[in-house]
């Protein structure tokens, strides 16, 4: 640095008319005094090696542009990969609502000065226990794969139980993310992972298969609908109630967005439901839009006794017809009873939870309903039309929402080679299917979504037959 | 202008002389800015705002969804024709239905009457540091380059990115000494538990798993650390205070055994005071074979100043947002830096972010890994903004970071403890760094008025009410301010004006106090027993109608 003393725009007090006050209010020559309480064998003495500052925001923004400029977004190339994070619209209002300083800025203040994000936070929960169809909704955290290892551990302790059922279907790394959880066999207090067949025709789990594996020491059987692997699971109502009669929860994996036209999991039997609520309003971030919610049935206090996420109620004020919002039950969690509670809770994604707040006011049933039909007819149409290509099969089930198997075993090429030379045409592929479920061969998970009309479709297919021929 | 207002501009808020004692000032400065103080004569803005729920007009709407083009329907025919019998939803969801403006309207409102940090000086949320993340940072963030991207395109299209997340990886190894970074966790928390769960695979590795299964805590350090290592598996030993408010070394001494996972700790702790034995500490553990991690949520008061690794700790954690300024955003999404000593490196959660030559890649061949923590890559906005920041500062701007967040702290301090009723337990003689946990048990002793009323208080006067301190409460009536560099002189006098102003009342007229908020977005909250009551709790607007409305 330069012997004139620099003043950062974001450190105020690096003025020395300040700095100066403040340490001769303190009667200090220099901060050195105070680190004096760092003993000297523990004090860093060099230079932190990192680059010289970019003073001037003007630099910095350029700077940073050549760097991201070296991405490529799904504005510039068609995507169909979703498997988890999906290229749903965002309305515009959604961000203009989320990058208000107000709710951007925020923390952990209380209900008196941070009102508005206590309702923004009740009117999330309400809206999506609507489309969920149950009325307890906790407040949302990480994602799909951390909620369903919750919800697991939730149904072991509710349960006094140690084995969770769990769809073959389910994405590897969601389930990797709820082994962590879960914790390895070598630990005492480990929950047990246990995958159920599907049917290989359509992708449902195996209801024999999951009488057969059901006993008297299972907590919970987890299905997904739609599964990972895009079909809906029509035998959910099934599932829940074969669950029941061996004395297990049935917890439901569903993506919210499809509830426009799909039965809620609370209308089919599910205790629990978690999923991710990325499709509701958020951009995909390169995953960062990711946020997983836990929503359970409330005519039983054990469900909300359990809930490791922090719960919301609607309270009132001594002004009639006032409401307010506050934190229920807070006892129960880390911040109340530390290794005592339940799980951990921590900063997650409360702003997430505002968009799709916001994205749920905008759409309304209508829209929910909408973008269902669109979805539905757009999926199969572009799985019409795939299918019609030399070599390429349509895999699993004829009942998707917005995702399906697209096998390329008859091309003679991989769906590593596929995705490669789409990329030359601006194209992102499925997900490669073939390292997670080697038994559907060269398959890709194809996402088609309201983004994406019948022209968009149409470029898909028209590159992918020329790649494969 | 009357003469009054002249002389308080003229004096002005730095202009004090110095000969005025701490208790002087804060007195002069808990008035009103027209009679020459700094307190705000606030209003907090109240729209009588409906819930969304209740504002519904059947057949408005928000948006329109892109409808099925002719040619697709006559392919494929209806949408419904494809959704197996018993998976059609009959009922449709009882959702608001509002047209655009309205919705859009109604957040903005809500927006208002949430104070946040970018409006209301947010100097009171100790361990959180509440800095100021620069607005470049959200224009960056939102850029369709960051925004619209797709975790499992192929690393080819996201380079820029991966470069991103690469050196931020590598300054942050460097400002904690440490050899090796992941990014992945969503946050503090979660680096945390990240922790957990690769000491686990650690000791699994050596074969002593069960037999280890004891990780090493301090009250005052955040629950995440006593939480998370139960999560893992282990069971928590929680170290308490010695009369200095120092973790009981000896404590410590008689905790470890061959059951001994290691530590986890905080260091400097919710306390603000700086453990200068920490390394004595860290070798108990290690001399007990087990691992040490430090907690560092808030490091702002050490950047460049001390590292975790030269304490001897394998493993630490950064909150981006907190020291390295992402915004809170209503509580996330955050990012959580977890990073290890060479030894541990092998577990971290896949993938990883390597280069090689120019080209940056995802390394998921780490046969040894725990696997995942969170899904896909983790949330990389925060990364994006740390890096920003980072590099808008340098190696002396980080570093100034460090010596004004100490400074103000301990100006804040002065003023503070000039004020009757508030006491700092512990350590006498010896300055906090970062934040400092006080007490008003005095306060509540001599008038009745605790922690929890000041708090409510304080919100009259346009200020973010202040965090208390994680349970349990082991400092009576406590409260946790941390002022990070981001505040001004005149904002800590502000500030410290507020508390003196709520001290003065308690002592005058405790109802004062008691009775607040007096100015809030809403009045004083009721219906209490459904915080904790099954029969009250309402988490939705349908529970609310169905246990409330009903019953009356």
């Amino acid at each position: 640095m330069t012997s004139k003393p620099f003043i950062h725009p974001y450190i105020p007090n690096a003025a020395p008319v300040s700095k100066q006050a403040m340490l001769a209010e303190l009667g200090l020559e220099s901060v050195e005094e105070i680190y004096a309480e760092i003993p000297e064998r523990l004090r860093f003495r060099g230079r932190l090696n990192i680059p010289e500052p970019i003073l001037a925001e003007c630099d910095l923004e350029r700077h940073m542009m050549e760097l991201l400029n070296r991405n490529v977004s799904s504005q510039e190339y068609l995507n169909f990969c979703g498997a988890g994070c999906w290229q749903h619209y965002v309305p515009a209002i959604v961000d203009e609502v989320i990058n208000r300083a107000e709710f951007l800025s925020a923390y952990c203040g209380g209900p008196y000065s941070d009102l508005g994000k206590y309702q923004a936070r009740f009117e999330f929960n309400s809206q999506l226990g609507e489309l969920l169809d149950l009325d307890g909704v906790a407040n949302p955290i990480y994602d799909w794969g951390d909620v369903a290892g919750r919800s697991f551990r939730m149904a072991g302790r509710i349960t006094g139980r140690k084995r969770v059922l769990v769809p073959r279907t389910m994405s590897s790394m969601r389930l990797a993310e709820a082994r962590t959880l879960c914790q390895p066999q070598v630990m005492p207090t480990h929950i047990d992972l246990e995958a159920v067949d599907y049917d290989p025709l359509t992708g449902r789990m195996d209801l024999e298969d999951l009488e057969r594996r059901l006993a008297d020491d299972v907590a919970a059987v987890y299905y997904e609908s739609p599964g990972y692997l895009g079909f809906i699971e029509s035998g959910a109502a099934q599932i829940a109630k074969i669950a029941h009669q061996h004395g297990a929860l049935a917890i439901a994996g569903v993506d919210p967005v499809t509830l426009g036209v799909l039965t809620p999991p609370g209308a089919l039997g599910a205790d629990i439901a978690c999923g991710d609520i990325q499709p509701l309003g958020m951009h995909m971030h390169a995953g960062g839009g990711c946020s997983g919610f836990i929503a359970f049935r409330d005519d039983d206090p054990v469900f909300a006794s359990e809930c490791p996420l922090e719960l919301y109620t609607l309270l009132e004020t001594e002004v009639a017809g006032e409401y307010a919002v506050a934190e229920a039950i807070a006892e129960r969690t880390s911040y109340g009873l530390r290794d005592q509670g339940k799980d951990w809770v921590g900063t997650a994604s409360g702003l997430w939870t505002i968009a799709a707040a916001v994205y749920m006011a905008v759409m309304g049933p209508q829209g929910f309903r909408e973008l269902g039909e669109t979805c539905i007819a757009r999926a199969h149409y572009a799985a019409l039309r795939l299918g019609e290509l030399p070599g390429v099969e349509i895999g699993l089930s004829p009942a998707f929402f917005k995702e399906f198997v697209v096998n390329f075993d008859g091309t003679g090429k991989t769906v590593a080679a596929i995705n490669k030379a789409l990329l030359g045409k601006g194209v992102f592929g499925g997900k490669d299917l073939s390292g997670e479920f080697p038994e559907l061969g060269q398959s890709a998970l194809c996402c088609v979504t309201e983004c994406h009309g019948q022209a968009q479709i149409d470029r898909l297919v028209t590159s992918v037959k020329e790649v494969v021929a | 202008m009357n003469s009054r207002r002249r002389q308080a501009i003229e004096r002005g808020s730095g202009g004090a002389p110095l000969r005025e004692t701490a208790q002087q000032k804060v007195t002069r400065l808990a008035r009103l800015r027209r009679d020459g103080g700094v307190l705000r004569d606030y209003r907090a803005p109240h729209w009588d705002e409906p819930l969304i729920m209740e504002m519904s007009t059947a057949g408005e709407r928000g948006i329109v969804v892109p409808p099925v083009e002719d040619a697709v329907h006559e392919a494929v025919g209806d949408a419904a024709g494809y959704i197996p019998a018993g998976a059609r939803r009959r009922e449709a969801p009882a959702l608001p239905e509002l047209a655009q403006h309205q919705v859009l309207r109604h957040y903005l409102r809500l927006s208002q009457e949430t104070l946040g940090m970018d409006l209301g000086s947010d100097i009171g949320e100790g361990t959180c540091t509440m800095k100021y993340s620069p607005k470049v940072h959200e224009e960056l963030v939102r850029h369709h380059k960051a925004a619209d991207l797709h975790p499992l395109q192929d690393e080819d299209t996201l380079q820029g990115l991966l470069e991103i997340v690469y050196e931020c990886g590598e300054y942050l190894k460097e400002i904690s000494g440490m050899d090796a970074i992941t990014l992945q966790p969503g946050g503090g928390s979660h680096a945390v538990f990240t922790n957990a769960c690769v000491m686990r695979a650690y000791f699994a590795a050596r074969g002593e798993l069960p037999q280890r299964n004891e990780m090493i805590t301090t009250i005052f350090s955040h629950p995440c650390d006593a939480a998370t290592p139960m999560v893992a598996g282990f069971k928590v030993v929680t170290v308490m205070p010695d009369h200095n408010g120092y973790p009981d070394l000896e404590a410590v001494k008689a905790a470890v055994s061959e059951r001994t996972v290691g530590c986890m700790i905080t260091n400097p702790e919710d306390t603000g005071i700086y453990n200068p034995r920490i390394d004595e500490y860290v070798k108990v553990i290690h001399d007990a074979g087990g691992l040490c991690f430090t907690d560092q949520a808030n490091a702002n008061g050490i950047l460049g100043i001390a590292r975790a690794r030269d304490a001897g700790f394998d493993a630490c954690h950064f909150n981006l947002h907190k020291t390295f300024s992402s915004p809170h955003g209503c509580e996330g999404p955050a990012t959580g830096a977890y990073l290890v000593c060479d030894e541990l490196a092998k577990y971290l959660p896949v993938p990883l972010v390597t280069k090689a030559g120019d080209k940056f890649h995802l390394d998921y061949d780490r046969p040894e890994s725990i696997g995942k923590v969170r899904g896909f890559l983790g949330n990389w906005m925060g990364v994006i903004r740390a890096y920003a920041w980072i590099r808008s500062l340098g190696p002396d701007g980080l570093r100034e970071v460090a010596e004004i967040s100490v400074l103000n702290n301990n100006y804040l301090d002065r003023l503070l403890m000039a004020i009757r009723g508030v006491s700092r337990p512990y350590a006498e003689g010896h300055r906090r760094l970062d934040q400092v946990r006080y007490s008003l048990a005095t306060l509540k002793e001599e008038t009745g008025v605790g922690t929890e009323d000041v708090h409510d208080r304080m919100v009259d006067f346009g200020v973010q009410s202040y965090w208390m301190s994680h349970h349990p409460w082991v400092v009576p009536e406590p409260f946790t301010p941390e002022p990070c560099e981001t505040y001004s002189k005149a904002d800590l006098d502000e500030w410290a004006a507020v508390i003196k102003r709520v001290s003065d009342e308690a002592y005058a007229d405790p109802a004062i106090v008691k009775q607040a908020p007096h100015d809030s977005s809403i009045a004083k909250m009721a219906r209490l027993e459904a915080l904790e009551e099954p029969k009250q709790w309402a988490f939705t607007w349908r529970a609310y109608q169905r246990k409330i409305k009903e019953e009356r």
